[in-house]
């Protein structure tokens, strides 16, 4: 069944997310909270999350380019980020946020500079692959997200 | 945002308890909105701390629990904190990412119920409903000044309340407040009342003797509660207490004419395994300990030690049980130990009944000839206690020896062993005793010759975990097996077959062995005098070896004469040793 191979692949594609650190604890409770009432809560989060994260990453690159940097700014800002990506479980963009952090207490720009990157680097990987891996559910069958192997 | 003001709460508590979730982070506003509906909450979301402020003012007994994140961008988290302690005094939990132990402290500071650290749980939130009971007890208690005891009431009548469907708000908190008085006294009268139940009747050795007398001379099938206290003369003694104690040994007696098994009678769990190994001297263990009882073999000292056993309490047969503690020690295995405090009182039991018969039939090979009639001196119950504990200390060591060879169906029972030698030596102590008792129970005849062949099947250790039922059972059954003629050579075999039943049963419970003390203590010296009982007793005896079982020895002691007759405890509740105390 064209169906069932699409269910598989979605689970290999969502458990690959997990193995490879994209993802983490956070989007499996996501997927518990999923029911009738809201079958597309996970994609609604992860909606959500990066129409409002994007506001944020524009917050932090305008923040970036003042100069001298604002640190306290920027820690409120990342603060704010990490909060935010810990919602959805995006595992690798919280390490960046925290990275990015430390540089900011650090008081070192450069560092921040970088690793703010970086961060962006995992955040639009993160994206795609949400993107596609709600897209192949959505075309496997509305079972798919709510099956989890828990 | 949401606005929704909810509507009294008609659900048992914390069945839509009313939430207001203030984060400026929409992802997780939405979250945790789901989270809480999940939770069967009634949930009110808003971004803006100022927002959340306004709801709660707006109308103040509209929620019981304020949910907020710690980073607001119009207002501090901490602030709204500190305004909603002041104005609307409900509990505040606050959130973060950033677990940093100085932030933490910074909330609980500000009054915060609570600190969560995002991502949060379900979990987690499943139990913000104990902050909304907590604080309307401590509120009950402000107000009215109530002790800590009767905050716990309160909280219990507040938590009833909630099950009737009562709201917990603000005017029905007064009301939970009033009726706080009224449960307070009604309260601590239960308390009082309770406690002063549970006070017990420590059926001590005297006073069970008493007892049986009385019953002996009333008839055991005209006699009654009422009867029997008359006799007894007991002035502190009530006819209730007379009657439970009746009902138990009836129960005791009934079993032990159902004991007709032999092969349940071998309980013995004596631990062999360990046992031997432990116990390098011939002593087994016992000498340390049982070296008092050994070198009192004479009948007074015996006497001392039986009446040690006989303690009425369990801190006496906590002494013998130190003694068996010891030969425990050599033998059993250090988790024993645990245990031992436990075992002790049973040992202490057991070797009253006939520890020193038991021994004998320990020895895996045969040994058992030790026991035969010609020991009958070791009999208490036979004769004067002259109890040779020489003898029955080898007796152990054999059995220590044998009990290694004992097939692995006898879990370590090496507190058995300790106890079976300690009771022995025990029990030779209590010969003296226990020919009183012997007398006044009138049935039981002697059964030297079984005994020794009884002991024989008593090697066979049963596992401590069979429950105590079966194995008190399995005494009784074994003194009815006990067939004098029960070859002797093959004692293990034979203990092997008894075992499983018998043995493991009572040894099992050891629990009892602690009440035993206490309630048996009488009904011990009743065994005693049974030759049969005493082995089996005895054997059953080290069965106690669970430690854990021993811990709740404590507990059971109080029971009055629970071990003899509820064989239905559970094993695992009561330490094995009971089985060997358990005269059946």
């Amino acid at each position: 069944m064209e169906k069932t191979q699409l269910r598989r692949q979605l689970a290999n594609i969502r458990q690959s997310l997990f193995d490879q650190g994209f993802l983490d604890e956070q989007f499996v409770q996501l997927e518990e909270l999923q029911d009738d009432a809201n079958p597309n809560f996970v994609e609604e989060i992860v909606t959500l999350y990066y129409r409002d994260s994007s506001r944020l990453i524009l917050s932090i690159e305008q923040a970036l380019q003042k100069s001298p940097l604002d640190f306290n700014k920027l820690d409120a800002l990342m603060h704010q980020f990490k909060g935010s990506s810990s919602s959805i479980g995006a595992k690798k963009v919280k390490a960046e946020c925290t990275q990015l952090r430390e540089y900011c207490k650090a008081g070192s720009g450069e560092g921040c500079m970088r690793t703010f990157q970086q961060l962006k680097k995992e955040y639009t990987t993160l994206r795609k692959k949400l993107e596609a891996y709600f897209q192949l559910a959505r075309q496997a069958g509305p079972i798919e997200s709510a099956c989890r192997p828990k | 945002m949401e606005n929704g003001f909810s509507s009294p709460r008609s659900d048992a508590f914390p069945i839509g308890l009313r939430v207001l979730v203030v984060d400026d982070d929409p992802t997780w506003l939405k979250i945790l909105e789901k989270m809480l509906k999940k939770c069967s909450y009634e949930v009110t979301t808003c971004c803006l701390a100022r927002e959340a402020l306004s709801l709660l003012r707006e109308r103040k007994d509209g929620y019981d629990i304020v949910i907020s994140d710690v980073n607001m961008p119009d207002m501090d988290g901490f602030k709204l904190l500190e305004h909603v302690g002041l104005e609307m005094d409900l509990p505040v939990i606050m959130m973060s990412v950033d677990g940093e132990t100085s932030r933490v402290m910074k909330g609980v500071q500000h009054g915060a119920c609570d600190y969560l650290l995002k991502p949060i749980r379900m979990k987690e939130l499943r139990n913000i409903w104990q902050h909304v009971l907590r604080k309307k007890i401590q509120e009950g208690r402000d107000i009215e000044g109530h002790d800590v005891i009767e905050g716990i009431h309160i909280l219990r009548n507040v938590a009833d309340r909630y099950d009737d469907s009562q709201f917990l708000r603000g005017e029905e908190l007064f009301s939970v407040r009033k009726r706080k008085d009224i449960d307070k006294h009604e309260d601590k009268d239960f308390c009082d009342t309770s406690s002063a139940k549970k006070a017990r009747v420590v059926w001590s050795v005297d006073l069970h003797q008493k007892f049986v007398k009385a019953v002996n001379q009333i008839g055991f099938d005209k006699v009654g509660p009422k009867k029997i206290l008359d006799l007894m003369n007991v002035p502190w003694l009530t006819r209730e207490n007379v009657a439970s104690h009746l009902q138990k040994y009836r129960l005791y007696l009934s079993r032990l004419q159902k004991e007709n098994d032999p092969k349940a009678c071998f309980v013995v769990g004596m631990k062999h395994k360990d046992p031997c190994s432990k116990d390098g001297d011939g002593n087994f263990g016992l000498h340390s300990s049982l070296a008092v009882p050994q070198n009192d073999v004479t009948n007074s000292s015996f006497s001392f030690s039986g009446d040690n056993f006989l303690l009425q309490n369990v801190d006496s047969i906590g002494c013998e049980v130190d003694r068996k503690r010891v030969v425990q020690e050599h033998t059993s295995e250090p988790k024993r130990a645990a245990g031992r405090s436990v075992p002790e009182p049973i040992k202490a039991r057991c070797t009253q009944m006939k520890f020193n018969n038991t021994i004998h039939p320990v020895e895996p090979e045969g040994k058992f000839p030790a026991f035969d009639p010609s020991n009958r001196s070791c009999y208490p119950w036979v004769e004067a206690p002259e109890i040779k504990f020489k003898q029955e200390s080898k007796p152990i060591v054999h059995l220590e020896g044998d009990f290694n060879q004992f097939p692995p169906t006898v879990p370590p029972h090496q507190v058995q062993m300790d106890q079976l030698q300690s009771i022995s030596s025990i029990s030779s102590g209590r010969s003296a005793t226990e020919k009183d008792i012997a007398s006044s129970i009138e049935s039981k005849p002697p059964y030297s010759e079984n005994c020794s062949q009884q002991r024989v099947h008593l090697n066979l250790p049963k596992t401590p975990t069979d429950s105590f039922a079966g194995k008190a059972k399995s005494f009784n059954e074994m003194n009815d097996h006990f067939d004098p003629n029960s070859t002797t050579t093959t004692p293990l075999g034979k203990n092997q077959n008894f075992n499983p039943s018998c043995i493991s049963t009572d040894l099992g419970s050891g629990l009892p062995f602690a009440t035993i003390d206490e309630d048996l203590q009488g009904f011990l010296l009743q065994d005693c005098c049974y030759p049969k009982n005493l082995e089996h007793q005895i054997i059953e005896f080290p069965d106690y070896g669970d430690p854990g079982i021993f811990t709740e020895v404590p507990t059971h002691l109080h029971d009055a004469m629970r071990f003899g007759y509820d064989y239905s405890y559970d094993p695992t509740e009561y330490p094995v040793i009971d089985e060997g105390l358990f005269i059946a």
